[in-house]
């Protein structure tokens, strides 16, 4: 179903009709990571990738045009042929991984333990990913945030957000 | 969106659920899936899903744009600050053990919850903030031309 909706995203001229594919496939990715027992990203992906971003695309579609561009498929040959190539090499990759769940994958040996033995000691909180993401990796968190706030603002000056929304003291 | 009764309806009565699951994500971060980021941006979507429907002038009357900037950098500072005030009290930079010396669990208890309050004010701040921004871009669209 993933494959399908991410072919619906190409497939559509209508991008109405694309922005919503777009947000079943991320709808259907956080499922997966359901499955994959990641609660805290699937929640992440349902939250930003279905709700906000789907929003954010619809209003730059509102700003600009409705429907695709044509195009002539000989035009997309090359772009096609480094796709293949990239996810060739990738998944020639994922082929020395250890096979999923496997008890002896580098995940579940080496630090991974290490948090989930000392959270319940040293933090003494239930979520072990808040425990890592607060905690032991606050640093990292507090650049997240920095970055996530440089971004909004780069957006602002970017789209204007800025003009016009001071309070006006001379104006009252 | 004048004609839209059952929209609105719905809307008026899912807000308040939206923004009160918002702050259950925030705070109860440390015992279920969820935290900061993910609070933030459900509670941005509440706001923004009220824009969509009531329109924009509406919601900027709850929320003035210039309250959801400063909330952008409230929540880094609100971080900071948690990360400087260890530093005074004799501990690392961000080591939450500071904020209750006697019983550093405790502690660590605060820091997070402090910490995740400042990365979701910062994100719902952004997430507002760059709505805000695309919609009052945007001309005045019809329902027809869908």
């Amino acid at each position: 179903m993933l494959v399908v909706s991410a072919i619906g995203v190409l497939w559509v001229k209508h991008l109405f009709g694309a922005a919503m594919f777009s947000g079943i496939f991320s709808f259907l990715s956080a499922l997966l990571f359901v499955m994959l027992d990641a609660v805290d990203v699937a929640f992440t992906e349902a939250a930003v990738g279905a709700g906000v971003s789907t929003i954010l695309v619809l209003a730059t579609i509102i700003l600009t045009k409705r429907r695709a561009k044509e195009w002539k498929a000989s035009e997309n040959l090359r772009p096609l042929a480094l796709v293949i190539l990239t996810g060739g090499i990738l998944i020639y990759g994922s082929l020395d991984m250890p096979e999923f769940g496997s008890s002896t994958a580098p995940a579940q040996t080496h630090v991974g333990l290490t948090y989930l033995e000392s959270t319940p000691k040293q933090i003494g909180i239930p979520n072990v990913v808040t425990a890592v993401l607060a905690s032991y990796r606050g640093f990292d968190t507090l650049g997240e945030t920095a970055v996530v706030f440089t971004a909004g603002v780069g957006v602002l000056v970017l789209l204007g957000g800025f003009i016009g929304t001071r309070r006006r003291k001379d104006q009252g | 969106m004048k004609h839209h009764l059952v929209l609105k309806v719905v809307t008026k009565i899912m807000v308040g659920f939206i923004i009160l699951f918002a702050l259950y994500v925030q705070f109860h971060g440390d015992y279920s899936p969820g935290g900061g980021f993910q609070a933030g941006v459900i509670f941005a979507a509440g706001f923004i899903l009220y824009g969509l429907v009531m329109g924009l002038e509406n919601v900027q009357r709850v929320l003035p744009p210039w309250i959801a900037h400063k909330l952008m950098a409230l929540g880094v500072v609100i971080y900071t600050l948690v990360g400087i005030y260890s530093f005074f009290v004799g501990f690392n930079f961000l080591d939450y053990g500071a904020l209750t010396p006697s019983h550093p669990e405790h502690g660590q208890h605060y820091g997070i919850l402090l910490v995740e309050l400042g990365v979701g004010i910062t994100v719902a701040g952004v997430v507002i903030s760059v709505y805000y921004a695309f919609a009052s871009r945007s001309i005045k669209s019809q329902d027809e031309e869908w």
